[in-house]
C-alpha cells in the first residue's frame, strides 16, 4: 500500500443501545484500503474507545458486517473506492439488530432465530452405521448446496424491512439455514423444520423485497430459500389434511 | 425517500405491487358505487358515463388500467415465485411485468383517445 496525501471524510456512529450520533474522522486514503481498514485506522491512530468486530479480515468468518451508506456490508472485502462519496462515508451498526457499543451489534437475536427455525442438525446415524454416500448431482444435494456457503454475518438480516417490520420474523439466514437442512437427506428433522418455519414469524411473513439475496455478499439467494420454505410448507398443510 | 438498503429493482417491483394495491383498493368502492347506478339510477349513470369522455379522465383511466395490469402481472411474478419452482431471473420477470403493463395500458390509451 502507499499513501497519498489525500484524506476522506469517514462519518463514525458512536454510541450503544440507549442512542448515540455520528462522529466524524479525517482518514489518510490509500490504495487497496477497505472499509474494515478504515476502521481500524481511527481505532489505532485517532480514537483507541471505537469499538467494532472482526476476526478473520478475509470474507470468511461473518464478524465485520456494518452499515456502509446505509447499506450493509461485509466491510473487511469492502473496497473504500467502491463506497466512497464526494470524499464521504457513512460508517454506522448493522440494522435491525441492538447496539452493543458504536459499531459492534449484538448478534444475540439474530443466531436465537437459527436455533428457533431449526437451523440445527438432526442426526439421522450414530457413530455406529456405515457413512451415507451422497451424490453431489441429486436435485436434493444440489438445492441443499445452494444455501450452505452461508457465513452468518446478518447482512441479509440487516437489509430486510420485514425484519424492521416484524421483530418475531425468523429473517433470511435462519430460513435460508432450515431449507439446507430440509433438503440435506441426512437430517431427520424435516418434520420439526417445516413446524418450526410454517408458524408466527414463519417464511409466509417474506414479501419477496429480495433485499437478502441482492446484499448477500456470498452471491446466496434466501428469498429463493424462503420460496422453497412456502411451497413445502403448503404440500404438508395439504397432505396432513388428506 | 428511498433508504440506500432499497435501492434495487425488486424492492421497487415490492412497492409497485403494494401502492398499485392499496389504489385499487381505494378505487373499488367508487367502482361498485357507479356500478350500482345502472339498477336504479341510469339518467345519473348516463351523465358520469359523458363525463368520463373527457381528456384527463380518460388519462386517469390510463392511470387506472396501468395499476391494474401492474398488480396483475407483478401478482402472477409472485405467485410463480411463490407456487412454482421458478425462482431465478426475478428481476427480468419484474421487468417484463411494467413491461407488460405499459403495453396494455398504452394500448387502452391509444384506443380510448
Amino acid at each position: 500500500m502507499s499513501s497519498t496525501d489525500t484524506r476522506m471524510k469517514v462519518s463514525v456512529w458512536r454510541g450503544d443501545h440507549e442512542g448515540g450520533e455520528f462522529q466524524i474522522f479525517d482518514v489518510p486514503a490509500q490504495d487497496s484500503q477497505t472499509v474494515l481498514d478504515v476502521v481500524a485506522w481511527i481505532q489505532q491512530n485517532d480514537d483507541p474507545t471505537l469499538s467494532y468486530r472482526f476476526a478473520c479480515r478475509v470474507g470468511m468468518c461473518g464478524s465485520c458486517a456494518m452499515m456502509v451508506n446505509g447499506q450493509p456490508r461485509w466491510t473487511c472485502r469492502t473496497h473504500v473506492k467502491k463506497v466512497l462519496k464526494d470524499n464521504c462515508i457513512e460508517i454506522g451498526p448493522l440494522r435491525n439488530l441492538p447496539v452493543i457499543k458504536d459499531l459492534a451489534a449484538d448478534m444475540d437475536p439474530f443466531f436465537e432465530k437459527w436455533v428457533k427455525a431449526e437451523g440445527v442438525f438432526h442426526p439421522s446415524k450414530t457413530r455406529n452405521d456405515q457413512i451415507e454416500e451422497i451424490d453431489p448431482a441429486s436435485v436434493q444435494r444440489v438445492k441443499a448446496d445452494a444455501g450452505i456457503e452461508c457465513i452468518n454475518c446478518s447482512v441479509c438480516y440487516a437489509s430486510c424491512d420485514t425484519v424492521a417490520g416484524n421483530p418475531d420474523f425468523l429473517g433470511p439466514a435462519a430460513l435460508n439455514r432450515a431449507w439446507t437442512l430440509y433438503n440435506d437427506s441426512r437430517d431427520a428433522g424435516s418434520r420439526k423444520i417445516l413446524d418450526a418455519v410454517s408458524g408466527a414469524g414463519g417464511c409466509h411473513n417474506c414479501h419477496s423485497m429480495g433485499s437478502c439475496a441482492h446484499f448477500c455478499p456470498n452471491g446466496l439467494n434466501p428469498m429463493d430459500a424462503i420460496a422453497g420454505l412456502k411451497r413445502a410448507t403448503a404440500a404438508a398443510f395439504f397432505r396432513r389434511r388428506t | 425517500m428511498i433508504r440506500p438498503h432499497r435501492t434495487h429493482p425488486l424492492w421497487y417491483a415490492f412497492i409497485l405491487h403494494r401502492v398499485s394495491g392499496a389504489l385499487l383498493a381505494l378505487f373499488l368502492p367508487a367502482h361498485f358505487w357507479v356500478l350500482s347506478m345502472a339498477l336504479n339510477e341510469a339518467a345519473r349513470l348516463d351523465g358520469f358515463l359523458a363525463w368520463t369522455d373527457m381528456p384527463l379522465v380518460k388519462f386517469a383511466e390510463f392511470g387506472l388500467v396501468f395499476l391494474l395490469a401492474v398488480h396483475f402481472f407483478g401478482g402472477l411474478r409472485l405467485l410463480a415465485l411463490e407456487l412454482m419452482p421458478w425462482t431465478s431471473r426475478q428481476k427480468t420477470l419484474a421487468a417484463g411485468a411494467v413491461g407488460l403493463s405499459v403495453l396494455v395500458s398504452g394500448t387502452f390509451f391509444l384506443q380510448a383517445v
